[in-house]
């Protein structure tokens, strides 16, 4: 679930709210978008691949965690969907390469191509 | 009394998912005006969105087309059409084909040279929807929840209402025709993406009078972990499954073997480990599908060398291919004016009754999306009089009959409650189907009476997962044989006298009828 919006990355350009498809955040007073409908967050992590600077942080779990977590301690994990997929300036879009390992076949089976 | 945003326009589009967006554009293309509206974020929104796909794309050679259109027949239980299929086929190929020029969609290359277009990832593919659709014209009204749809003196559709999330007030939209391409319905279940298909489209076209068929194919259950929403069952057909003491459990796989990891689950935990992938497939898998590797990565866990706790999430209608009965592939409904596409709409056309999951669905989404946009374009042109005096259609959950009870959340709880346990879903049983459905009554039946709840689309997705709730046991009941993804212990095996579709509609009284093989392609 979403768990931290960095109010020092944030620039306040609520794309994050215009993009969430359960609408789980609200305008902030001070510019930087609260979580305020957390229970409504369905861990698809598209705000954080929408966000430009890399200020949102869901957690994977289906549940909110007991403690918030510590935007010090999450290091490089903050962006790293957005980096994943290759959006962002100068990066390759993560499409161009997605291919995945072909459906492991069963005995008796045919061997398939490749995901995609 | 709030304030409605009122709309004229040809085709209204309900929904802005992969069907919701093709049918926006094909309608837009033919040169209608054209509204979509999301519940959420048309671009973010639904299974797809969250997610990478396959996409049923096959050269057009006659053995590679002949091949595809076999491979499932036999797990849909023979009940796919092949006039269908051979349309889908046609209609997927130029679609991404011209996807690939006009989106300027990256897919991946091949090693001669040649684009890959057997698949999609989810967020770049309905990013360029969106600017595609807008690009073309088309208004879109983000966060606004269908509620009802609207119907003249004749019964036919002629606009629908809805509910402006973010912006406040409500929407009330006259159209020449609707399309509805609102998702299936996946209960809440927390698979990835799916928050938002909760049934609300199929509600409110059986209001109207339409029919739904294949819900009895709706128990489709994928693989996560057991924290986590990632669904992609297709990577766990490289692991092991395991008890809690680490001994293998014998039977368990990720596709026939999944009823043997739900009986477990029923009373044990049940772990995984990727342990048949080699360092190539390892690589591959990170491409593939990046979003897999998060509910690892951030959980601490090496999928390949740790054993994780599993789950099964019910996909419901979403990857089941039941849904609103077409009368040809026009897309077109028992009521005039109305339209269904994606997975609002029965996909045992292509699927028959096994899963629509991946390729099929994407392929039928977009299909089914292009004909309805392109005939609901058509439909608009011959309606000459758009303000002929217009009746909103909706029940349950926006008109209480008397008396406030449960709230919106409370009962979608207890329809979960029976919808998601896999001895009752799953693993079916008359025995344990026909309580469940008797329980769904009394739901059904609170949420006419009135929800405590003050936010209209909440009490109409309550309301809506309890209808779709009871046409999927009602259906599932009258089928009384084992066939595609519908297992009855009790009626193992199929019997060839249940070779044909199954019909179900109905409101209060919901009610089935056998529905020939044959519908017109």
């Amino acid at each position: 679930m979403i768990e931290l919006v960095s109010a020092q990355r944030c620039i306040g350009c609520d794309r994050c709210v215009d993009v969430c498809p359960t609408d789980v955040f609200d305008r902030g007073p001070d510019g930087v978008p609260v979580v305020a409908r957390q229970a409504d967050c369905q861990t698809c992590f598209l705000c954080e691949a929408w966000c430009p600077v890399d200020a949102l942080f869901v957690a994977p779990e289906r549940d909110p965690l007991p403690e918030g977590p510590d935007e010090a301690a999450l290091g490089g994990t903050l962006g790293s969907y957005r980096e994943a997929i290759g959006w962002g300036r100068g990066r390759t879009p993560g499409a161009r390469v997605a291919v995945g390992p072909p459906l492991r076949h069963e005995p008796g089976d045919r061997p398939g191509p490749p995901l995609v | 009394m709030s304030d409605v945003l009122e709309i004229e326009t040809d085709v209204l589009v309900a929904g802005g998912g992969p069907a919701g967006t093709w049918a926006a554009l094909r309608a837009a293309d033919a040169g209608a005006d054209v509204v979509l509206v999301d519940k959420g974020w048309c671009g973010a929104s639904g299974a797809t969105a969250a997610a990478g796909t396959g996409v049923w794309y096959v050269e057009p050679d006659p053995q590679a087309r002949e091949e595809a259109m076999a491979s499932r027949e036999a797990l849909g239980g023979y009940l796919a059409d092949r006039a269908w299929m051979g349309r889908v086929l046609d209609e997927t190929y130029a679609g991404m084909n011209e996807f690939a020029a006009r989106g300027r969609y990256p897919f991946p290359v091949d090693d001669d040279g040649r684009q890959i277009r057997r698949g999609v990832q989810g967020p770049e593919y309905m990013r360029r929807m969106r600017m595609l659709v807008r690009r073309a014209g088309v208004r879109i009204l983000d966060h606004s929840p269908l509620l009802e749809l609207l119907t003249d003196a004749d019964g036919a559709v002629v606009g629908a209402a809805g509910q402006r999330r973010q912006a406040g007030g409500d929407y009330r939209i006259r159209a020449g025709a609707v399309v509805l391409a609102t998702g299936g319905c996946a209960f809440a279940s927390g698979a990835l993406g799916t928050h938002v298909d909760t049934g609300d489209g199929t509600l409110a076209a059986a209001e109207v009078g339409a029919h739904l068929s294949g819900m009895e194919f709706s128990n489709a259950y994928a693989i996560a972990p057991a924290h986590s929403s990632v669904t992609k069952t297709a990577y766990y057909s490289y692991a092991s499954f395991y008890r809690a003491d680490g001994t293998v459990l014998e039977g368990a796989g990720s596709t026939r073997g999944r009823s043997v990891i739900a009986r477990t689950l029923l009373s044990e935990p049940v772990l995984a480990r990727l342990d048949h992938a080699g360092p190539a497939e390892r690589e591959a898998m990170r491409c593939g599908q990046p979003n897999f590797f998060l509910a690892f990565d951030r959980a601490g866990i090496d999928p390949f060398t740790d054993r994780f706790p599993i789950t099964l999430l019910a996909e419901g209608t979403v990857r089941g291919t039941g849904g609103i009965a077409l009368a040809s592939t026009a897309c077109d409904t028992d009521v005039p004016g109305l339209y269904a596409a994606g997975d609002v709409a029965t996909r045992e056309y292509i699927c028959g009754g096994f899963t629509g999951g991946g390729s099929h669905n994407a392929a039928w989404a977009l299909s089914s999306g292009s004909w309805a946009g392109r005939a609901a374009a058509a439909h608009a042109r011959t309606v000459a009089d758009r303000r002929r005096a217009a009746v909103p259609a909706g029940g349950a959950g926006l008109r209480p009959a008397g008396g406030e009870g449960i709230t919106a959340r409370e009962m979608v709880r207890e329809v979960q409650d029976q919808v998601l346990p896999y001895d009752l879903n799953y693993l079916r049983h008359g025995d344990r189907l026909a309580p469940a459905l008797e329980t769904l009554h009394g739901l059904w039946r609170e949420a006419r009476a009135g929800l405590a709840d003050a936010d209209p689309w909440r009490a109409r997705e309550a309301a809506a997962m309890t209808a779709v709730a009871r046409w999927m046991y009602t259906a599932a009941l009258a089928r009384d044989e084992s066939r595609g993804m519908h297992k009855r212990e009790d009626r193992p095996g199929s019997d060839p006298t249940w070779h044909h579709r199954l019909d179900v509609g109905g409101l209060d009284e919901p009610w089935t009828r056998s529905a020939a093989l044959e519908v017109a392609a």
